[in-house]
């Protein structure tokens, strides 16, 4: 029955991992024990089983005895299982026949009973040799790759990863929603901890990403849809039309002088007015007017039509029709980006009722010297210089109960420089900063914040605020000084929300569209968050800067370059390979209910409308086992993980 | 024309599913039970007289389905008694256990054994046909699976016979007599058989040597384990016979697309006109064992829009049918949200009982411990 009825010569080794394991499992009873089980040629044990004399013993016990199978007791399979494949293939065994009972993570850091927690480890190994009785020997698929890398997002995280890959030699497409690429970065006034100025760092990278040969900028373009697999992506954008020929625009201006419809301001926050055609600030890339459809009085020149009069380069051009076009692409970077919490959300604040209470970003334009107000600090109610200015960190942050349970990580030193840089414009005005605590990790970031305290005189309050309201024309907070366990009450003549970090792609329907798998605050998840940060779980796909959670810049320029070098690590390679333990289906089982097809997250399933049976593509199937499970008839069964070894393992646990 | 045409089909469609379902069956049975009745006599009839082949069929814990289904014949039995020597069928002949203890060992060719065991009785005539008969089938679901009797593992023989004669609503017995097994009267005693306390398949307690399921079969399979008796054309010990090996999904001519289910109806929670006629009806919410149900009644229930309900048992590939069920029925739940999710399983009422309506004892659930 179980591997064909065959004898197997299986050999297990059992690790101490120095104390990790054998202060809790006595290994040497558990390799005893196995001794002489069925199928069992050999059971030993060694005190680090993944160190070199380790893997040398596995080595040479598998040539010496012609062992056909393996059994590493040890740590989770996410950690060496490849080391120990390695071993096994250099002693000429097929990978596939090794297996790791995890006898660490799920037994003897989580037990202490001696005892009992050995009679655990040797029910493991038990279990793993029923399931490699049943293994069979597998081989990767090889696959074909596409050289060529689709970026999703044109902030810094997407500027830097589609350069860094340009200069690989690769071609990038760069795919951005909105009018110019720069995102959020090219909006910040200076930055913490140099206060260099955002915009000298950020618009010479745009030059530079527009004139790369090897970069094709599509911008006011969104991914549509995605099909294909690692190496292999067919792409779907759609084209939104932009009204104005980037080409002959010659950003004049008199479009914008003469369209009379006015429409706050989306680069300044809404603390200015654009019109309706616009260019979104004077550093844009593309540098071309865009006629924003939905502000416009109407496409038809019997209604307006006055931008098209005026332009005497005849780049306007009311036909233009959404488009969809297609890329083909081997690697994906996801860079989409952050937003920022919604200040509705915390109407106690009364961010959306006062004009005077305003987020971080909009105080990043008002510091700005491209800003509404050319780099002063004046408040937008009334354009008064504000004296006293009240800054509330963890807004909508670390707020389980309420909002979001995680820290936005940016907000200390931004508040901290925001406090810095309004000392350094109103010299005779006060500045409080109510925190939870400061949390300023990173390079030159406590010295920093301590000289926001030392030297520009800025007042930490440790406390929360429970109310922002009006007395007459003067904002009043309220809050707790939870050092003094005294209530404070201020005036101010203006209040600066740090709101938290939310991902950009507010339902999540993009990430949904491209089955990218995301965590439970919608962040991008990565495949392993200490060995493979920047990396999808769905293969091909890497990940850049806050769409995998709140970062500062060098730390998303840092996953930036390394979301590229992972995408240059893959087109280096001359086929990829690809996990062999999918889930094929077996034809003569399947009646083709295409139950399974709903469950796979990598859209590896379809039906096979002549034969009336599911059919696999065995390169996107990740090996999850979603339709294993699914499936009613037995017909899904994953390789080596079939219905029959999982009956077989339960079996050998549950009899002891 | 176009109102003729329209008028026509009403009637068809007025016409009830069962007595579509009846007419199939009987008509299906019919040419069967002729062409075994002509094979039958092909074999045995040329030459020399032979003796006919014997034939046993028997009724244990079952609802008796399974001899309507050999019945509904009609006056057909007659010439199938021509080809077989039918020696023990309770259902339509007063044979006694005696004249059956009495017979060599071997000497019935066939047993078709209905019906689980669920008392004593049953068991020890289980235990008798096995000694008597060459080749033991289990015939239906109850002798293969369990079946529905098979849904009393749930509890066990104490609560059901409390409930039955005390507690349920339309039980008068204030004195709580209950059937015993032994009775004294005046010139010796009355015996009743014990009720086992579960249900036990036919498989469970002796060695079976073909499984035909189905509640009931239809006449496809019973000729086709005869068929194979008499041509001597067996397939190996332990198969089960007269079925396909997919399941009823690939007898089903309803289109099959991806599945995302937001309501589930309960069959009189749904109107038949509401009913796509040409579309999976577990993608209408209707729930349907069909997908891992095995194949040969020729999806019988589903072709009157009605869910198949299972009866053929698990298919080929499967371990577990109400387990393989639950968890391909909860796969096609469209919903993210864990409180949407709790509503949508909460309309399929009974769980059990419906993923495991005939295989229960079976399955690695078993019984109540």
């Amino acid at each position: 029955m179980m591997g064909n009825g065959k004898k197997k010569k299986i050999g297990i080794f059992v690790c101490h991992c120095g104390v990790n394991i054998a202060s809790v499992v006595d290994v040497e009873r558990v390799a005893k024990e196995l001794d002489g089980y069925t199928d069992v040629e050999l059971s030993t044990d060694y005190v680090y089983m993944c160190s070199e004399p380790g893997q040398k013993m596995i080595l040479e016990q598998i040539q010496e005895r012609g062992l056909d199978g393996v059994i590493i007791a040890a740590c989770s399979p996410t950690l060496h299982e490849k080391t120990f494949q390695n071993v096994a293939e250099l002693a000429g065994l097929n990978p596939y026949m090794v297996e790791i009972a995890n006898i660490r993570e799920q037994n003897s850091w989580v037990h202490t009973d001696k005892e009992k927690a050995t009679d655990k480890a040797v029910k493991i190994v038990k279990s793993m040799v029923e399931k490699l009785r049943g293994n069979e020997h597998l081989e990767p698929i090889k696959v074909g790759i596409t050289r060529r890398a689709m970026v999703v997002g044109g902030g810094v995280a997407g500027l830097q990863a589609a350069l860094d890959i340009a200069d690989h030699g690769y071609e990038v497409v760069l795919v951005e929603k909105e009018p110019s690429i720069g995102g959020h970065m090219v909006q910040l006034s200076e930055t913490f901890p140099t206060l260099d100025c955002s915009q000298c760092i950020m618009t010479p990278k745009m030059v530079e990403v527009s004139r790369h040969p090897n970069i094709k900028v599509l911008t006011y373009h969104e991914v549509e849809s995605i099909s294909g697999f690692v190496g292999n992506f067919k792409v779907r954008i759609k084209k939104k039309p932009k009204f104005v020929d980037e080409d002959l625009c010659k950003l004049c201006g008199d479009c914008a002088d003469v369209c009379p419809q006015v429409v706050p301001d989306e680069f300044n926050m809404g603390l200015s007015f654009r019109k309706a055609i616009y260019l979104p600030f004077p550093q844009a890339i593309p540098g071309a007017y865009t006629l924003d459809i939905d502000s416009c009085l109407g496409l038809l020149p019997v209604r307006c039509g006055k931008c098209k009069d005026v332009c005497d380069a005849r780049a306007i051009d009311y036909d233009m029709k959404e488009e969809i076009i297609e890329e083909e692409v081997g690697a994906v970077v996801l860079a989409t980006g952050y937003d920022l919490y919604s200040m509705q959300a915390l109407g106690e604040f009364g961010g959306e009722r006062y004009e005077d209470v305003i987020n971080g970003l909009e105080f990043e334009r008002i510091l700005s010297a491209s800003g509404p107000t050319g780099g002063e600090v004046r408040r937008p109610s009334d354009g008064k210089i504000p004296k006293n200015i009240v800054f509330i960190q963890c807004c909508g942050s670390r707020d389980p109960e309420l909002h979001n349970s995680y820290c936005s990580k940016i907000c200390c030193m931004y508040t901290a420089k925001h406090a810095m840089l309004y000392k350094h414009r109103v010299h005779d005005g006060n500045a409080t900063v109510f925190y939870i605590d400061v949390r300023a990790g990173g390079k030159a970031f406590d010295e920093f914040y301590q000289r926001t305290v030392d030297e520009d005189d800025v007042l930490y309050m440790r406390g929360k605020v429970s109310k922002v309201y009006k007395e007459g024309d003067i904002l009043k907070v309220r809050g707790v000084d939870t050092l003094t366990g005294k209530l404070v009450e201020m005036e101010a003549d203006m209040v600066v929300l740090a709101m938290s970090m939310v991902h950009a792609d507010g339902s999540g329907e993009l990430m949904k569209k491209l089955k990218v798998g995301t965590d439970k605050d919608g962040w991008l998840a990565e495949a392993h968050p200490k060995l493979r940060p920047v990396e999808s779980l769905n293969a091909g796909f890497f990940l850049a800067g806050c769409a995998h959670g709140p970062k500062d810049i060098p730390d998303t320029v840092a996953q930036a370059s390394a979301a590229a070098a992972k995408v240059g690590d893959l087109f280096a390679r001359h086929e990829l390979l690809h996990e062999p333990t999918i889930v094929p289906v077996i034809e003569e089982l399947c009646s083709g209910c295409g139950i399974c097809i709903s469950m796979c997250p990598y859209g590896a399933r379809s039906l096979d409308l002549t034969k009336h049976v599911v059919k696999v593509n065995e390169v996107l199937c990740e090996g999850c086992g979603a339709c294993a499970a699914a499936c009613p008839c037995g017909a899904a069964q994953q390789k080596n993980q079939t219905d029959e070894q999982i009956f077989s393992m339960v079996k050998a646990i549950l009899k002891g | 024309m176009f109102t003729m045409q329209h008028s026509d089909q009403g009637e068809e469609e007025n016409e009830p599913y069962y007595q579509r379902l009846i007419h199939a069956g009987l008509n299906q049975a019919f040419s069967v039970l002729e062409s075994l009745f002509f094979i039958t006599l092909t074999l045995y009839g040329r030459g020399r007289p032979m003796a006919k082949p014997k034939f046993a069929i028997y009724w244990a814990g079952s609802c008796g389905g399974c001899e309507i289904a050999f019945l509904d014949i009609r006056e057909k039995i007659l010439d199938v008694d021509k080809a077989v020597d039918l020696v023990f069928c309770p259902c339509i002949m007063d044979t006694k256990y005696k004249d059956i203890e009495a017979m060599k060992d071997g000497e019935i060719d066939v047993c078709l054994f209905n019906g689980s065991i669920r008392n004593e009785e049953n068991l020890h005539i289980a235990e008798l046909l096995r000694k008597k008969s060459k080749v033991m089938v289990a015939y239906g679901s109850c002798a293969t699976e369990g079946c529905v009797p098979g849904l009393g593992n749930l509890t066990n023989a104490e609560e059901i016979q409390k409930y039955a004669f005390e507690t349920s609503p339309s039980t008068g017995n204030p004195d709580k007599i209950r059937p015993r097994a032994e009775t004294k009267v005046k010139g010796g005693k009355l015996t009743l058989p014990v009720m086992c306390d579960y249900v036990r398949t036919l498989g469970q307690v002796i060695d079976v040597d073909y499984f035909m399921p189905g509640c009931p079969p239809v006449a496809d399979q019973i000729w086709a384990v005869i068929e194979a008796v008499l041509t001597n054309a067996l397939p190996p010990k332990g198969s089960v016979v007269g079925v396909n090996p997919k399941t009823v999904c690939d007898e089903c001519d309803r289109e099959k697309n991806e599945k995302r289910v937001k309501r589930f109806f309960r069959p009189h929670e749904v109107d038949p006109k509401d009913i796509d006629p040409n579309l999976c009806l577990l993608e209408q919410g209707i729930v349907c064992n069909g997908p891992a149900t095995r194949a040969g009644c020729g999806a019988l229930c589903p072709q009157v829009n009605l869910g198949c309900r299972g009866c053929y048992g698990p298919a080929e590939g499967i371990e577990d049918m109400g387990g393989k069920l639950a968890g391909s029925i909860a796969s096609v739940i469209d919903s993210d949200d864990p409180e949407e999710i709790e509503r949508i399983v909460s309309q399929i009422v009974d769980p059990v009982g419906t993923f495991y309506r005939f295989s229960l004892p079976s399955s690695i659930l078993g019984r109540k411990v």
